[in-house]
């Protein structure tokens, strides 16, 4: 029965949300807006076929004897990118960081000698040499797309690398096969990982897509998220914000005077704003999709994604009513928090041109995780490849829904 | 009759300021009860004790036999509160807050249907239950107000001044209603600071000041604590000294009390008649101007007057 009063509560809030003509603006149309007038502005909507960003010059230097730097070389001169990446194949790294420096070109990638080795061979203790990425700051979008597409290659990479490992150790545990026969074996497991790789739909990018076409890169599958978690940051604050509204109109009191748990009230109320965030992402999501072209990816995954994103985004918003006094403060203050989510989230540029501390502080938005979470998915990364992204914005949520609601009760919002 | 409702020693401190101090009374079935005092006296917040928002500092309460410390859910199922803010949603129509609030209190189905149709038809809203409730007037939306504390057929009911601000005509509406749900078996505790409806609608009168229950009774017992005391309160023009006038007047004969307030001086005095004279004279005396003057027999204003020398609304 309680539970049923937790429903009844979350979609009496979901309800009202969407009766609110300010609430609709900032929740969808703004949201919409904005994405359009980017995408305008960058293009995406000038010709039915070419993307708004195309050419980028990348240089690649690979001094990695073994399949798998061929393999990134392959990539990023594949058939499917030739419209959007001008890759040149150079020898010299410092002349492709000069390039770089010379604003010539927007990256490039350096993959160090014995990447292969290091990966596929069993003895390299897990010591990989690591793939520079020597990125332009002048060119934030260009070098973010660039940089998509390397870390959706080292993303399968890794995961092949553990799997061959763990292969291994399990045959050895078992007995299957002696410890002398461990080096060969692994490096068998390389060479199959590498074939694997060579057909990997995450590394040949775009060949799993829709209409079997190959999808290509979309400015605006990385634009459209990043407006999307901005505003869902702004309908977290409402929803914070309903609970204190609740609180002086006497609503929150006549729920509680009711016979139903005032912790199912409260869950009810949080549920509430969780159910409005999902909302908003699933018809921007599929909004765009319908109205853009736009292809977010694997179904299963955005589904999961929007779910976590909406989770640790409105974590925030119960938090805020927790600790806040009064509606105004919290919209106040959930202005000022959503603005600097979105700057510092990488909801309006590319994470990379921020320093480094503060992507680390970055690190506490959902807009960082989400963003780059969908950014993965846009390019054909699978489930696999956003489970730490799922796993931060859940975490987060389960963190700020229990303090939240820790403080909440210490405040005597539900008894006094 | 059998008390539903009992108080022992209710006390609620904030910090220092102790907002309900030692307060006791029980509520029989089939009572209308009124708490009677003036804005900031406690009433509310002994409302929200036995309607279980609050928890006591100290003391408890039953209510058909029902802790509502240790018992709170049982509690909660057997009353209906009505409070003093329209706690209702704006954006919602009255069909739709009805139907919400009735799930709350468990109803569902044809039982919550059949509940919101008798309700709407029974605060004649029928005709426009689908209207959003901002649209609605004051007297209106506090129809509404007490149809939801009604949903789920309560045995007692406990309205908090139900009338604050609103219009003679949807006040006389709710006073009638108060009677009619009375009539029909509910044991009501109703708050109030108007002195005339604790009057009309209730059979006994608890007065409350401070936090603190300083009378109790039916109202021929609490006027009796006045004797034969009239009250004579005299209207000042806006600019004269209420204060002076008060204390020149607390020296003639027969005075008992002079208590001064804005523009206003209430005299309690056996001789009402032949104090009105003297009362003129030295008013002249002093320069200052009566408008005019009214003439009370004893009533629960009195009785308040009498208790804490202080007008019910000061």
């Amino acid at each position: 029965m309680n539970l049923r009063k937790l429903l009844l509560i979350a979609l009496k809030d979901l309800r009202l949300i969407f009766r609110d003509p300010t609430g609709l603006v900032i929740m969808l149309l703004a949201p919409f807006a904005l994405t359009l007038g980017m995408g305008a502005l960058s293009g995406r909507f000038s010709g039915s076929t070419q993307l708004g960003i195309s050419q980028i010059s990348v240089a690649i230097v690979n001094q990695d004897s073994g399949e798998l730097g061929q393999a990134l070389e392959d990539v990023f001169t594949s058939r499917e990118l030739n419209e959007l990446i001008a890759a040149d194949i150079l020898t010299d790294p410092a002349a492709a960081r000069a390039l770089v420096d010379e604003d010539q070109i927007a990256a490039a990638i350096i993959v160090p000698e014995g990447f292969t080795a290091s990966i596929f061979s069993p003895e390299s203790g897990g010591d990989v040499p690591v793939v520079e990425f020597y990125e332009n700051p002048t060119r934030p979008t260009s070098t973010g797309i660039a940089r998509s597409i390397l870390e959706s290659f080292l993303n399968q990479v890794e995961i092949g690398r553990v799997s061959g490992t763990l292969i291994v150790s399990q045959l050895l545990a078992s007995g299957a096969i002696q410890p002398q026969q461990a080096a060969a074996l692994g490096a068998e497991v390389g060479r199959e990982v590498v074939g694997s790789t060579e057909d990997s739909p995450s590394i040949k990018l775009n060949t799993n897509t829709v209409e079997g076409s190959g999808a290509k890169f979309d400015l605006l599958a990385y634009i459209a998220p990043g407006m999307a978690m901005f505003f869902l940051m702004y309908t977290v604050t409402m929803g914070g914000r309903s609970l204190l509204v609740e609180s002086r109109t006497g609503t929150l009191a006549r729920m509680l005077i009711s016979p139903t748990n005032p912790g199912f009230v409260l869950g009810g109320k949080g549920f509430g704003i969780f159910l409005t965030s999902a909302a908003q992402l699933l018809i921007l999501i599929g909004g765009t999709s319908l109205l853009f072209r736009l292809s977010w990816g694997d179904g299963t995954a955005v589904a999961l994604l929007i779910l976590a994103a909406a989770f640790g985004a409105s974590g925030w918003g119960i938090l805020m009513a927790a600790v806040l006094k009064t509606p105004g403060q919290v919209a106040i203050t959930g202005s000022a928090i959503a603005l600097l989510f979105g700057i510092i989230g990488g909801s309006f540029f590319d994470l990379h041109m921020l320093p480094e501390w503060v992507r680390t502080i970055a690190k506490v938005t959902p807009n960082s995780w989400a963003n780059e979470g969908f950014r993965i998915l846009s390019m054909g990364g699978k489930l696999a490849a956003i489970q730490p992204h799922l796993t931060a914005l859940m975490s987060m949520g389960a963190l700020l829904y229990a303090l939240g609601t820790i403080l909440i009760s210490r405040r005597g919002l539900v008894r006094k | 009759m059998s008390a539903v409702l009992e108080v022992h020693n209710l006390v609620k401190k904030y910090g220092e300021n102790t907002a309900v101090n030692d307060v006791s009374f029980d509520i029989q079935e089939g009572e209308i009860f009124s708490l009677l005092g003036p804005n900031g006296a406690g009433k509310t917040t002994t409302i929200s004790i036995l309607s279980t928002l609050l928890s006591p500092t100290a003391g408890d309460a039953t209510i058909f036999g029902h802790s509502v410390t240790r018992d709170p859910m049982e509690v909660k199922r057997l009353i209906g509160v009505v409070p003093q803010e329209i706690a209702l949603y704006d954006d919602m129509s009255a069909l739709e807050n009805l139907n919400f609030w009735g799930e709350m209190y468990g109803l569902s189905g044809g039982a919550l249907k059949t509940r919101v149709k008798e309700l709407l038809e029974q605060i004649g809203l029928a005709d426009r239950a689908k209207e959003r409730i901002k649209t609605y007037s004051g007297g209106m939306k506090r129809r509404v107000n007490i149809a939801v504390g009604l949903m789920h057929q309560p045995r007692l009911l406990f309205m908090d001044e139900p009338t604050v601000g609103i219009d003679p005509q949807s006040r006389r509406a709710i006073l009638d209603s108060v009677k009619s749900l009375n009539a029909a078996g509910m044991t009501i505790l109703y708050t109030t600071h108007y002195m005339e409806e604790a009057q009309e609608l209730s059979d006994r009168v608890g007065i409350i000041d401070h936090g603190k229950l300083i009378a109790l009774g039916t109202q021929s017992e609490l006027t009796a604590k006045v004797g034969e005391m009239d009250t004579l309160i005299l209207h000042l023009a806006e600019d004269e000294d209420s204060g002076h006038l008060a204390q020149a007047l607390k020296t003639l004969s027969g005075v008992l009390q002079a208590n001064p307030s804005d523009h206003t001086v209430a005299l309690v005095t056996p001789v009402a008649e032949e104090l009105l004279a003297p009362v003129v004279s030295r008013a002249n005396e002093l320069g200052i101007k009566i408008q005019s003057v009214d003439m009370r027999e004893p009533n629960l204003e009195a009785v308040f007057l009498h208790l804490t020398g202080r007008a019910l609304r000061d």
